[in-house]
């Protein structure tokens, strides 16, 4: 009985150890979270050093943001801009970025024509990773930009025409932000779907092998479905960070403090946006506004990637048989 | 050997060849812009402009004297900024892992009611961005006066649920309740069994998780940007956005070797731990 009440106590140890972390929590990442939900629906923003707090007006900040009935002002109804930009930055990035990685994982992890030098190229293909995106942007920015080195190089090469200049250029622009987010995480992918390849049964191959399956047979009937639970963490991971990316467009167009990606907005993303209605305007109602937005988006991705890619009762059956192959 | 194996033997020495040239021009691609930042830290202005050259210049001193001396204008050297960086950094790694790790061991050794609930919390909000919430909290913390303070960068560290999840993984895999059990035996408190016997088991993934929780941290441009607004306070990224501004672009000297030193002592210290660093990233997030 005595020893029972001990045990009982020692298990409300459980919530002294947990209750940092939910403190912390909820002070510094809920409650902000409802503030902004809470700021989204009020006007509220400084002018002339003033606040302006004018309460409750419901759907107005949206509205704007969304250019619905705006007065046309340059940060009006710029929100679904804003959005195709990211989106189109983000698959420039995306698709390239899973093509390679798949094809740097399938061959460092092929037994059969083993690369000698795998460690070393692992290491060298996720450096970029590591380094601040901050510096990794201005560094392009300065060997891209109309005097830079490589667009100097690339003139020569008559890869690009004479008078062509990224920075003036949609395409451009956006290319190379693409372009920069693919080159520093295409390694990190690589190394999640090595580790995931690593861990499909090495019999499935013997197996396939005896019944004479080429190579390309194996890639496509065996390794991707057996790789999908990872590659759906892969999609929704990255589409996540996309749709919050900020460091690279940011300073890729430091233009002062102004959070404009040029040439004509064309690589303002969503979070330059609300960095811009936040420190440029100071209007938090509108930058709340945008916040709440691209929650929702966040969620409804998530949501749409799980049921139609992820399609979990799938997923557990791969499981399942690579459970029972294992044996 | 006869015609047939020589046949399979030098198709696949020829694959290999294939693979290994791809391989070793995606690893130059990882090289190039970091091999052509240093050699045009160390070239003047005009050289830069004159274009690609793989000879260094002679420049890097006055370069690097004419990055302090603009500076200076600022408010802020690079130095400086490093300093700041690490202050912010350095707290908010630690109390990062010691945190993760209190909270992963909570869940994992005690039973008590809101245990699952708690878990499956952790887990709901695991991929929720900060960034979202980022209007809220400036208002938040500029009602709290504590805005142009560190504060708001280190204390919210304490609550990273994917390096809660990282050490519950890494937990069920090392940490056997026995052992747990053996240390209460011998009359050592809650808190000294996980001090003294969990901390020290979890050295592996606390060095790994710290490792990516500094990176983070130190890379991080947004959050700084909104918090601090004196520019005595800036971060290494902030102090870099100001070196990619207008009034530095005209002397390219000075942005390259200022990106040399922002890059250069990451791009070493990965180089040393960067097979504790690619081992740890798959480690981290992949659940199946």
């Amino acid at each position: 009985m005595k020893k029972n009440k001990g045990k009982l106590e020692r298990n409300k140890y459980g919530y002294i150890f947990i209750a940092p972390f939910f403190l912390v929590y909820l002070l510094f990442q809920l409650y902000p979270l409802i503030l902004t939900f809470y700021y989204s629906v009020n006007e509220y923003y400084f002018r002339n050093n003033k606040l302006k707090d004018g309460g409750y007006i419901g759907l107005q900040n949206f509205k704007k943001v969304l250019g619905i009935g705006s007065d046309g002002g340059i940060l009006d109804s710029n929100f679904v801009l804003y959005l195709k930009n990211t989106g189109i930055i983000w698959l420039g990035n995306f698709i390239p970025q899973l093509i390679f990685s798949l094809l740097v994982a399938a061959w460092l992890t092929n037994n059969k024509a083993k690369l000698k030098a795998g460690g070393i190229y692992k290491i060298l293909v996720y450096l970029p990773n590591i380094i601040t995106a901050a510096s990794i942007a201005t560094l392009f920015r300065a060997m891209f930009s109309k005097l830079g080195p490589m667009t100097t190089l690339l003139r020569n090469m008559h890869i690009i025409s004479e008078d062509f200049d990224f920075m003036s250029s949609a395409a451009g622009s956006r290319g190379l932000i693409s372009f920069i987010l693919f080159w520093m995480w295409y390694g990190n992918t690589s190394l999640l779907l090595i580790s995931g390849m690593l861990g499909i049964n090495e019999s499935l191959y013997e197996a396939a092998d005896i019944d004479g399956a080429n190579g390309r047979q194996k890639f496509f009937r065996i390794t991707l479905p057996l790789l999908r639970p990872i590659l759906v963490y892969v999609l929704i991971t990255s589409a996540i960070g996309g749709l919050q990316m900020y460091d690279i467009p940011a300073l890729f167009n430091n233009t002062g403090n102004s959070y404009v990606g040029g040439p004509d907005d064309k690589t303002t993303t969503m979070t330059m946006y609300i960095m811009r209605l936040f420190s440029t305007s100071r209007d938090y109602g509108r930058a709340a506004a945008v916040s709440v937005l691209l929650f929702i988006i966040t969620i409804i991705i998530s949501i749409i990637f799980l049921f139609t890619v992820g399609n979990t009762g799938n997923a557990d059956e791969v499981k399942k048989k690579k459970k029972g192959g294992a044996k | 050997m006869n015609e047939k194996e020589k046949n399979y033997f030098a198709a696949i020495r020829r694959e290999k060849l294939f693979k290994n040239i791809v391989m070793v021009i995606l690893c130059l691609m990882s090289l190039f812009p970091f091999m052509l930042l240093v050699i045009n830290a160390t070239r003047s202005s005009d050289q830069i402009k004159r274009g690609i050259s793989l000879i260094p210049g002679s420049s890097l001193a006055t370069n690097w004297k004419n990055l302090q001396d603009k500076s200076k204008a600022l408010d802020i050297t690079m130095l400086k900024s490093m300093v700041n960086s690490l202050i912010v950094t350095v707290p908010a790694t630690l109390l990062c892992v010691y945190f993760s790790t209190l909270t992963a061991y909570g869940i994992h050794v005690y039973n008590f009611k809101l245990k699952r609930f708690a878990w499956a919390f952790i887990m709901a909000i695991l991929m929720v961005p900060t960034q979202i919430s980022a209007i809220g909290f400036y208002q938040y913390m500029f009602k709290l006066r504590l805005t142009d303070t560190y504060w708001p960068l280190i204390i919210p560290a304490i609550a990273a649920p994917n390096t809660v999840f990282f050490m519950k993984q890494y937990m069920e895999s090392v940490l056997s309740l026995s052992l747990v059990e053996a240390a209460r035996i011998d009359g050592a408190s809650e808190f000294r069994t996980f001090n003294t016997i969990v901390l020290p088991l979890m050295k592996p993934a606390i060095a790994t998780q710290a490792i990516f929780v500094f990176v983070a941290n130190w890379n991080n441009l947004f959050m700084p940007t909104l918090i601090l607004n004196l520019p005595k306070l800036k971060t290494l990224p902030m102090f870099v956005q100001t070196l990619g501004s207008d009034q530095f672009r005209t002397d390219y000297g000075i942005v390259y070797v200022g990106l040399a030193a922002a890059i250069l002592p990451i791009f070493v210290a990965y180089f040393f731990l960067s097979k504790f660093i690619v081992s740890g990233v798959t480690l981290g997030g992949v659940k199946e």
